[in-house]
């Protein structure tokens, strides 16, 4: 479809969209088997925060597209007629849905980072980004205390509720990696203010999480080994095993029926 | 159009035509419910942003609550029907994202009625506690409960019925209820 490379702006944008698409996706999977009809209602709740987060971001990215080579795609063609290598999600976001804690330790690691992530980049020098991350780390700060207060309670619940939040904690930990090691996308985007630089928030998120963890008697992970933090991962489309069959449930039916409408 | 002095004076002292048509526009918008909470009006909410002339065209902004609210298109499609009912039919319904919706937009009646409705309002968005992570159960605001206005109450969970509503319990009256976040 693209005779042109795609501008580093427009793969930048789709990092956000996608991870935002990936994990609504997830959290869509809950629908109907949440433990309580509160945490259903919850879960898809805050799919829904990041379904529509991702609407804007891919809205964007169409825009960006059309600008570089005079036709964009629509926030539907960029969703579901895309196959997973041009996917430019963390591989954190990708993550099968496990059970309770792992749900919740994927979400807790990555609503501690959007949050950071999108409050640096509300001050992007390109407003459209600017905006977009205002209106999101809004959504994205409740995220947080959410799935904070379900590792608290899971970490200082039961033996074996803190058993299974430790073993989620500790699985997911080398998908964290890639979330603060910018390629050569980011780091020309950085230099113009348009990117945030994810290096800076490694800190904090660190320390952030770390506090939450002390509170839920919980240890902060150690692995050294990072899943894509060599420039090889979820943001250069290569990923886990687990993309391919969220895609073929999410696309079916935009592929098996073209220009369906509801 | 030349203008003598008498009607300089007359457009002076009366609202020109463009003023009355956006006057016009405002009431409209004004009829047209939240599609999710009905009692109060999407002009009360803060979701109108603005209305002007373009030309003959009518433009009105509006901007999403929540990125996710599913109540945005019907929204969009309430602004356009109320404005034909009125006989505004050259017009142009826009999308502005900043700056961000905020529950301090929501005018002091609307969130009077929010709470006869059963609703705890939200609080001042100003006055919301965002430390970096850190103990997220008890930095919760206190919500009084709308029924009985006691504010021994805890958070059952950060979403109620929709996005926009976090649902609680009362301790003295028992009874569960809403209460629209602070955002």
């Amino acid at each position: 479809m693209n005779t042109r490379a795609a501008p580093p702006l427009f793969e930048y944008v789709l990092r956000f969209a996608d991870s935002d698409l990936v994990l609504a996706q997830r959290l869509g999977e809950w629908v109907g088997k949440g433990p309580a009809i509160e945490e259903d209602i919850a879960l898809t709740n805050v799919g829904l925060d990041l379904l529509g987060q991702a609407r804007m971001w891919f809205a964007y990215a169409g825009e960006i597209e059309a600008r570089h080579n005079g036709r964009g795609r629509s926030e539907d063609e960029l969703a579901f007629l895309r196959d997973g290598p041009a996917f430019r999600n963390l591989l954190l976001t990708e993550q099968p849905n496990g059970n309770y804690a792992d749900t919740m330790a994927r979400q807790f690691y990555f609503d501690q980072w959007q949050r950071l992530a999108l409050d640096a980049l509300s001050s992007s020098r390109d407003s459209r980004i600017a905006e977009i991350a205002a209106k999101a780390v809004k959504e994205v700060a409740y995220h947080v205390e959410r799935s904070a207060g379900w590792v608290i309670r899971l970490g200082d619940g039961t033996p074996e509720s803190k058993r299974k939040m430790q073993a989620a904690l500790d699985d997911l930990w080398m998908y964290t990696g890639e979330m603060f090691v910018p390629d050569a996308v980011e780091i020309g985007l950085i230099e113009t203010c348009t990117a945030a630089d994810v290096r800076n928030l490694r800190d904090r998120w660190l320390s952030n999480v770390r506090v939450v963890l002390d509170e839920a008697t919980l240890s902060v992970p150690g692995g050294a080994w990072m899943q894509g933090a060599d420039g090889r991962g979820g943001k250069q489309g290569i990923h886990t095993e687990h993309l391919g069959h969220l895609l073929a449930e999410m696309q079916f039916l935009p592929r098996a029926y073209p220009g369906l409408q509801w | 159009m030349v203008m003598t002095g008498g009607q300089a004076n007359a457009v002076a002292s009366a609202p020109s035509p463009d003023a009355m048509v956006i006057e016009h526009a405002w009431q409209a918008l004004g009829t047209v419910a939240d599609p999710e909470i009905p009692i109060v009006s999407i002009v009360e909410l803060g979701i109108v942003r603005s209305v002007r002339l373009a030309g003959v065209s009518l433009v009105v902004e509006i901007t999403p609550t929540y990125s996710g609210c599913p109540a945005t298109e019907a929204i969009a499609s309430a602004v356009d029907d109320a404005l034909n009912a009125r006989g505004i039919s050259s017009k142009r319904i826009e999308t502005r994202l900043a700056p961000a919706w905020t529950t301090d937009w929501i005018a002091p009646e609307a969130k009077r009625r929010l709470r006869e409705f059963g609703i705890a309002p939200p609080h001042v968005a100003g006055a919301r506690v965002c430390v970096a992570g850190i103990s997220p159960l008890r930095r919760m605001a206190q919500v009084a409960c709308p029924r009985c206005g006691s504010t021994r109450t805890h958070l059952v969970s950060q979403f109620g019925s929709t996005a926009c509503k976090a649902h609680y319990r009362c301790h003295d009256c028992l009874e569960p209820f809403d209460h629209f976040k602070t955002f």
